[in-house]
């Protein structure tokens, strides 16, 4: 935990850090007559964070608060496995939603998760990964209208709306 | 309680299907191309806008009269004043080409011209109609006791910068309006953006502002309570429904003003998909309920498509860059 | 009285069967939008507006109904994703989280999810009656409200909510930052200029959509968080349910009484002023009935006030933006804009002449709300066994569920995949940061008040040539600023009293 209070604190400084430059693109100063430019808001916001970051290093270097005294892991290795299960699984499923779409993607990570992970029964597997497009389908396109990205699977759906809108 | 929700939708969906049938029939030969799926309708700028309430008005007369096989699916792009609206539809690609209209304003050419990095083009987009031509008028608060433009000059001098003028956004159509009153009559107003028109009419309305150049839409309510007067009107002509309010040309300054409510079609969108679109809206300009619209809310202009609408907006746009290098913003 | 006729008209209108059919399934189907998260009123209200051009043709003034019923429904189903998932489906249900979720992790979802209902209720019937009696005159107070007092007024929900954080300050401070820098991405409306345009993305354009951040931390970070602590297979709540049960809820609400009025009231006239809508109401809402309980640190560890008094008050405020709506033209909430370009699409014009001109109408819409609000209440409860079934499902059948939840939610608002990736960003790393205690809660409390703060200071400063005096000398926020300040050094003050005390102590103790 220690170790991580202090990589955080760090790799957050240098996120501050940018986002001040960034922000100096727009007059960070007062502008006479009008108030700040549009750049102030976010500079100085920044500068707080930047602030934030030092303080927090200083009590850690001074040995203040739970976290920067934990001598707990940061991640023992089962929470890293379960970790990078979910978030890895979740990133290939919104990754794949541009090249197949929702319909595919959705039902591919169902599988992955409830079968593999969750160690459910097939029969409830394959039940789930069928019924949620299908209720997704017609909530989100047919009634509220709102187009799902479909990727390469689009003509897929042409004779679809034809029937259903 | 369900059984009456899913017999609502169902009763609208079956007359949607009975709709798409008889839409279906050809009306004539040529009619052969038509949408394969929902189209996005792209409005440039943001929810409860002019911009929004016009696309949602024709959203509504397109399913009304079932005058598309396939639904228009209305999408807000205001981002970075229009920017993003317009690198989305550059950006489309095969079948979205066809599939993809939006719905502009003046934005459409001040937001190229300030942000040269987008790399767009406005000629490069499809011509589809140009649905009217929204009006601006000189609006003051009937208690500051202004009657015409000869008060509010003095009053306005008096004030010097003092004087507040409340508009929609910095090198919009707002300030290149009040910056023509600044320079034409020797004022010092001071133009302060406010997050859309509703919002710059309640200013005037509860006197945080001193003045504004809103459309009729956006000022009609305060207007028919008595709580704000309207001066002149940067028209041509005088608006029917303001007719006390003389134009800028009757009192010698030629100035004319208009905001355009066009749509447009993605850059290269194929012609049978383009013919369908102008169809589409020629029909919706048509219809009732439009010149309705048109006629309570005092809107200009005639439906212009093709090459003429293409015309339109390249005259426009330079007028634009002349008035945005004149503050400026460019 | 003439009220009370043009009321009794309005109920005439309303309790015909068609107009009640519309009204419960308005009600239905904004409670299954708005318990969706990502979609709120706003989404149902503007995506259900063409259908009801069909609607008015068939029965005059049924579309505004069916809309306002929509928005009732979605104001309730808010609270259902706020206290099941821990997901608030839009901003108005973030300070339902608060506390609604620690109560369903006990397994008191469903005490959670009565306290919602019945605090709503209480709230739009308050404001309903509110209404009636005083549309006019509060029309003047919303006219009022100028750019120093929507600062002011921002301030003062900034103050209420300063004790919100964890333990530690630094990390409580930077939340706030961040939430802030985030609120300023896409466009300086004052200059009218892009702004920390990241890597020249057109996404970041639109600016960081609350919906993002706030699906984001609490959709997949809270869920990659619950996995983690979990260790596999386990049931996220062992919620029961039954008639009784749900009775005795409703009885307990009577300990409530008092935040759910106080919250009714103050976000009613938070509501009623333009540009604020619920948000900010239902948040001081919370503050506020924190600092007068008698035990303020059970807050956030699921006490019921802390649901019932957010609940009341965003429900209030819906009815509240209506006000400026119809009597001003001018929307109090993105949701009302919607409604108001409605009107204007059934040949209504919103202003100070319609409850002149339109009498019917209004009063029609007026009586529709009670009905509405009663019929949520009703079917919201109906609801309940369902959605505690819905917690009982093993958490990895569950967990996969949230996650395409809240894939498809962060997609369906602004129809861009750009919002997905950035809301997977903020899911990872508000769980990486949540191990080290960072709290997340203010980042997403300032994304939400930061563009409306900014905007109303800068205005100000320009309109009185930057002097920040004008925040003082106006008579309304003037006061309102000085009660934020106070407020702002409250901890500060009790900081030192407390140590003041002891140091004494420690004196006499030497």
């Amino acid at each position: 935990m220690r170790r991580a209070e202090l990589v955080m604190a760090l790799i957050l400084a240098l996120c501050s850090i940018s986002l001040m430059v960034k922000s100096a693109e727009l007059p960070i100063g007062w502008i006479p007559g009008e108030g700040p430019g549009g750049g102030a808001f976010p500079f100085w916001l920044s500068t707080g964070m930047l602030i934030c970051c030092v303080w927090i290093i200083i009590n850690w270097v001074r040995k203040l608060g739970p976290v920067a005294t934990s001598t707990a892991a940061y991640m023992d290795k089962e929470a890293l496995i379960l970790f990078v299960l979910a978030a890895g699984s979740l990133t290939v499923m919104i990754g794949l939603i541009h090249v197949v779409g929702v319909y595919v993607s959705v039902p591919l990570f169902l599988v992955f998760y409830v079968r593999f992970v969750g160690r459910h029964s097939w029969p409830l597997t394959g039940g789930l990964a069928v019924v949620t497009p299908i209720v997704a389908f017609f909530f989100f396109e047919i009634a509220l209208r709102i187009t799902l990205p479909k990727g390469k699977t689009e003509p897929l759906f042409y004779p679809l709306y034809d029937i259903f809108l | 309680m369900k059984i009456i929700t899913r017999s609502a939708v169902s009763g609208v969906a079956s007359a949607l299907v009975l709709g798409t049938a008889l839409s279906l029939t050809p009306k004539d030969a040529s009619a052969a191309w038509e949408p394969k799926k929902p189209v996005d309708f792209v409005i440039m700028a943001g929810k409860g806008g002019g911009a929004d309430k016009m696309a949602r008005l024709m959203q509504s007369v397109i399913e009304k009269h079932n005058l598309s096989s396939k639904p228009f699916v209305p999408i807000n792009k205001p981002g970075g004043s229009g920017a993003e609206a317009l690198i989305h539809l550059k950006g489309t690609s095969g079948a979205n080409k066809d599939h993809t209209v939006m719905v502009t304003l003046n934005s459409f050419y001040t937001t190229p011209m300030r942000q040269p990095g987008l790399g767009v083009d406005i000629s490069t987009f499809a011509p589809i109609g140009r649905m009217a031509e929204d009006t601006f008028l000189l609006w003051v608060h009937k208690d500051s006791g202004i009657n015409s433009v000869t008060d509010f000059v003095s009053a306005a001098k008096a004030k010097g910068n003092n004087w507040i003028m409340a508009g929609t956004g910095k090198g919009q159509e707002d300030q290149l309006l009040t910056d023509f009153l600044n320079r034409a009559y020797g004022l010092n107003m001071k133009y302060v953006p406010f997050k859309g028109g509703g919002r710059v009419a309640k200013e005037l309305a509860g006197k945080h502002a001193d003045s504004t150049v809103n459309n009729p839409s956006e000022q009609l309510g305060f207007y028919e309570a008595g709580t704000t007067r309207p001066l002149a009107a940067f028209t041509p002509n005088r608006l029917e429904l303001f007719g006390d309010a003389p134009t800028f040309k009757e009192l010698g300054e030629d100035f004319v003003y208009f905001m355009q409510r066009s749509v447009v079609g993605a850059p290269g969108m194929s012609g049978e998909a383009e013919a369908y679109y102008r169809r589409v809206f020629a029909q919706v300009y048509a219809s009732d309920e439009w010149q309705d619209y048109m006629k309570k809310k005092s809107l200009y202009g005639g439906f212009l498509t093709g090459q003429r609408l293409k015309d339109y907006w390249l005259r426009e746009r330079d007028i634009h860059q002349k008035m945005l290098k004149e503050i400026g913003e460019i | 009285m003439e009220i009370i006729n043009l009321l009794a008209d309005g109920f005439l209108i309303v309790f015909q069967p068609l107009y009640l059919a519309i009204i419960i399934g308005g009600v239905t189907l904004g409670l299954f939008i708005g318990a969706m998260p990502g979609l709120g009123s706003v989404n149902g209200v503007a995506i259900l507006l063409p259908m009801t051009f069909l609607m008015e043709e068939q029965a005059p003034g049924s579309a505004i109904i069916f809309l306002a019923a929509i928005y009732y429904g979605a104001m309730y189903g808010g609270a259902i994703s706020s206290i099941m998932l821990g997901i608030p489906g839009a901003s108005t249900a973030v300070a339902t989280t608060f506390d609604g979720r620690p109560l369903a992790l006990k397994g008191l979802a469903d005490q959670a999810l009565v306290a919602a209902a019945t605090a709503s209720f209480i709230g739009g019937t308050i404001s309903v009656l509110l209404f009636t009696g005083f549309a006019p005159p509060l029309a003047k107070v919303a006219l009022s409200f100028g750019a120093p007092e929507e600062f002011a007024l921002m301030m003062l929900a900034f103050a209420t909510f300063i004790g919100l954080g964890g333990d530690d300050i630094s990390k409580t401070f930077f939340s706030i930052f961040i939430g802030l820098v985030l609120s300023a991405v896409g466009l300086d409306i004052i200059s009218g200029q892009p702004r920390l345009i990241f890597f020249d993305i057109p996404g970041f354009f639109h600016g960081v959509n609350f919906l993002v951040l706030a699906i984001g931390i609490y959709g997949i970070g809270e869920m990659l968080w619950t996995i983690e602590s979990s260790r596999g297979d386990v049931q996220l709540s062992k919620a029961t349910v039954s008639v009784r049960r749900i009775i005795d809820n409703i009885v307990r609400m009577k300990e409530t009484t008092k935040a759910m009025v106080m919250g009714s009231f103050l976000g009613y006239f938070v509501g009623i002023l333009p540009a604020a809508g619920a948000t900010p109401g239902s948040l001081m809402a919370y503050g506020v009935a924190k600092t007068m309980s008698k035990d303020p640190d059970s807050f956030g560890k699921g006490n019921l006030i802390g649901v019932a008094a957010p609940e009341a008050a965003n429900n209030a405020a819906s009815t509240g933006s209506m006000l400026p709506m119809l009597t001003l033209g001018i929307p109090g909430s993105p949701t009302t804009a919607i409604l108001l370009g409605g009107m204007v699409i059934w040949g209504l014009e919103p202003g100070p002449r319609l409850f002149i001109e339109e009498k019917e109408f209004v009063w029609g819409l007026i009586a529709s709300l009670y009905a509405a609000n009663l019929f949520a209440l009703l079917v919201n409860i109906a609801f309940i066994p369902a959605l505690i079934w819905v917690l009982r499902t093993p958490f990895t059948i569950l967990a996969p569920s949230i996650f395409v939840l809240c894939v498809i939610g962060g997609y369906a608002p602004t129809q861009d995949m750009h919002d997905v990736w950035l809301m997977l960003l903020f899911g990872v790393v508000a769980y990486l940061l949540r191990k080290l205690d960072y709290p997340m809660a203010p980042a997403v409390l300032a994304i939400v008040l930061g563009p409306l703060a900014e905007a109303s200071l800068r205005q100000s400063l320009i309109i009185n040539h930057g002097s920040p005096m004008i925040f003082f000398e106006r008579p309304i926020s003037g006061p309102l600023i000085g009660i934020a300040i106070l407020l702002f050094f409250m901890p500060l003050f009790k900081a030192l009293k407390s140590r003041l005390t002891s140091s004494r102590a420690a004196q006499e103790r030497s």
